[in-house]
């Protein structure tokens, strides 16, 4: 399997959904420029009427791309930036999120809106956004998070072909790494967690970049005797609970790390999750790794303070293994 | 028990086309009557003795009493697989594009006959084997979906047409004008039909709309906009038309500014705390310009009708309508089990 950019995973698995499928199209703000890589050479491949460049007009793109899937399309939009949905959340939420709802069931919206998310190098607050616990919240949407190239690729394909609107999230900290991809058709289906360590003492669920600082932190761990069962849910929404309540009801411990902010988070939604199916099965309360309840920084000092890593994982681990319950009868 | 709806769109008169028109609007009228005396029922001081428990009519509902002429003279020019995207006042755009009326009326009662199975209700009629993108709660906020529309007709290589109606209000919506900005740039098959009625909500819109009209709003971007007068029903369908037929042929979108007036209130229910905002005089001074009487009266002098075809076909929908109420107020609400389901295609 040949080593592979993050984006340019994704980048393959649009190019394979174009190819195979001529309901698919693509659109977004400079979409031969590609800032963050996933559009890469698809107009050279297909032309700028199938990946088409769009003014900078998020409310009727996204809006355009709602219409287009309602009427037999399959539209892929690259926002860029997650910060930008916010300028189109009548779009997202009123429409994307609840038309098929709304109508009872008649109609299918098989859309894909795609975006970076988190401090990608001094940006600043307007362009590090991660809002896919508020779009956790919206229901109607899908909400995909991958953490290595082989997933990301796995994933965009299911999330093309998928019937409902997908928010596909890249964590920009990650769009630069690289890792094996297979070739060709490579599917990873939403709603299924991968187990990416096995171990006994401690679970921890990390998404998107938290998810490779997690892998860190659990091999350093690893080395030090603690062993730690690793799992990226890569999808929030179908979230796989059964996998996370399954790994906490045999290690009794979990720390949940986000590349978000803390209140009404995916962590504290894993954390509730978790309490609700096993509480019997904790022996220390579920510790939470976020960025703290602020806007993204700008300055790099606090930027990296703001943002999740290893070492704050494993001082959550550390803590986590410190605590027990004595159980009352 | 639950009756089976009619099939959507099919009448069964053989009108003269002509006649056909005023049936259109006045089916849309008789509707939106029926609706405005159950809903003056509910909240009194109608005639509640009239009306049972059951009809007790839920939510809340916008009505097009006066606008008849333009959901009418535009959509039958269209055909089931052109689009629609309306707004949330769109019963009459739902009805005049071929909508069962048992249905609607079945959606208004949140019973599972309605078209979204009693999810939608008044504000989001969905109906997509007609071309319904939905009636749209949110003021603008079905604009560009008729430019999605569009785009998916011209990237498959269909020659379909996707409408979209507004109102004054939403006029005022960036994403009106990011959506003009989109179909004049890639040439789209749209057609913007502005309803300006005058009032957003209780308020003139001369007091919150710059400009003269709205219709320059279509110029800049060199979008062939025309103004019409929204109470005739043939000057609709001819200026719609010209537009409709320039967008199937590759001509790109058009702008119509409709101008008319809304009889009844921005919704039912209101008198409770919008007080009186416009003049009696004002109002009857629109009435006598109604469209469906200027319609029916062109019908009489022009000999294509008498008043007894007429009469006989206000009676025919009113029997259409009170079938309906009948029709929504005889069928099940949805089960319980349905709260969670249509979420996702695949329920999990």
């Amino acid at each position: 399997m040949p080593d592979t950019y993050f984006s340019l995973a994704m980048r393959d698995a649009i190019a394979h959904a174009l190819r195979e499928d001529p309901s698919v199209f693509v659109m977004g703000e400079d979409i031969d420029k590609s800032v963050l890589g996933p559009t890469q050479g698809l107009v050279a491949e297909f032309g700028p009427t199938r990946v088409r460049n769009t003014p900078i007009s998020e409310q009727a793109v996204i809006g355009a791309v709602i219409g287009a899937s309602l009427t037999g399309m399959r539209p892929v939009m690259d926002v860029m930036f997650s910060s930008f949905f916010y300028v189109a959340m009548d779009q997202i939420a009123n429409q994307a999120a609840h038309i098929r709802y709304m109508s009872g069931g008649q109609v299918h919206l098989p859309l894909v809106l795609m975006a970076g998310i988190g401090p990608s190098g001094q940006a600043g607050s307007q362009h590090s956004e991660s809002p896919h616990a508020a779009l956790m919240g919206l229901s109607g949407l899908k909400v995909v998070v991958p953490s290595t190239p082989a997933d990301a690729k796995g994933l965009m394909l299911s999330a093309i072909r998928d019937p409902d609107p997908v928010i596909y999230l890249m964590d920009v900290a990650l769009a630069g790494t690289k890792g094996p991809v297979p070739d060709g058709e490579h599917v990873v289906p939403l709603g299924v967690a991968e187990v990416k360590r096995e171990g006994r003492d401690v679970t921890v669920v990390a998404m998107g970049f938290a998810a490779a600082e997690a892998l860190e932190a659990a091999d350093r761990l690893g080395s030090e005797g603690v062993s730690v069962e690793m799992i990226d849910p890569r999808t929030l929404v179908p979230l796989d609970v059964e996998t996370i309540v399954a790994s906490v009801g045999r290690t009794g411990r979990l720390v949940i790390a986000e590349t978000g902010r803390r209140t009404c988070g995916f962590a504290a939604e894993v954390a509730a999750l978790t309490m609700e199916h096993v509480w019997d099965s904790l022996v220390a309360p579920p510790i939470r790794v976020t960025w703290p309840d602020v806007p993204v920084p700008y300055s790099p000092a606090l930027e990296m303070a703001c943002q999740v890593d290893a070492e704050d994982i494993i001082d959550a681990v550390r803590r986590a293994l410190q605590m027990s319950r004595s159980v009352h009868v | 028990m639950t009756p089976e709806p009619a099939r959507a769109g099919q009448d069964v008169y053989s009108d003269h086309p002509l006649v056909g028109l005023y049936r259109r609007m006045v089916r849309i009228r008789r509707f939106e009557l029926k609706c405005q005396s159950l809903w003056n029922a509910r909240i009194g001081p109608g005639p509640k003795g009239e009306v049972t428990s059951a009809e007790q009519m839920p939510g809340f509902v916008h009505l097009s009493i006066g606008q008849e002429a333009i959901a009418v003279g535009v959509c039958t020019l269209l055909r089931p697989d052109d689009q629609i995207a309306s707004t949330h006042r769109g019963h009459g755009h739902v009805i005049a594009k071929g909508g069962d009326v048992n249905r609607i009326m079945a959606e208004l009662y949140g019973r599972v006959t309605g078209y979204c199975r009693g999810k939608g209700g008044s504000m989001h009629i969905f109906a997509p084997e007609i071309g319904v993108l939905g009636t749209n709660g949110i003021v603008g906020g079905g604009i560009a979906h008729a430019v999605g529309a569009a785009m998916a007709h011209k990237l498959l290589g269909r020659d379909g047409v996707a409408v979209t109606f507004f109102g004054d209000g939403a006029s005022n919506q960036g994403v009106f004008f990011e959506s003009m900005n989109l179909a004049a740039l890639w040439h789209l098959p749209v057609v913007f039909v502005c309803e300006n009625n005058l009032y957003s909500e209780w308020t003139e819109y001369e007091r919150l709309t710059a400009g003269e009209q709205i219709v320059e709003r279509g110029r800049p971007f060199g979008i062939p906009s025309v103004p019409v007068d929204g109470n005739d029903v043939l000057a609709v369908r001819d200026v719609a038309s010209h537009a409709i037929r320039r967008a199937r042929a590759g001509g790109g979108p058009s702008l119509i500014e409709a101008k008319t007036y809304i009889q009844c209130g921005h919704m039912e229910g209101e008198e409770a705390f919008a007080g009186k905002y416009r003049s009696d005089e004002e109002i009857s001074s629109w009435v006598v310009r109604d469209p469906i009487t200027r319609l029916g009266e062109r019908l009489i002098s022009g000999r294509v009708a008498d008043r007894s075809v007429l009469a006989g076909v206000e009676a025919e929908e009113q029997q259409r309508v009170d079938e309906a109420l009948r029709f929504a107020v005889a069928s099940d609400p949805p089960d319980v089990s349905e709260l969670t389901m249509h979420v996702f295609a695949k329920e999990r």
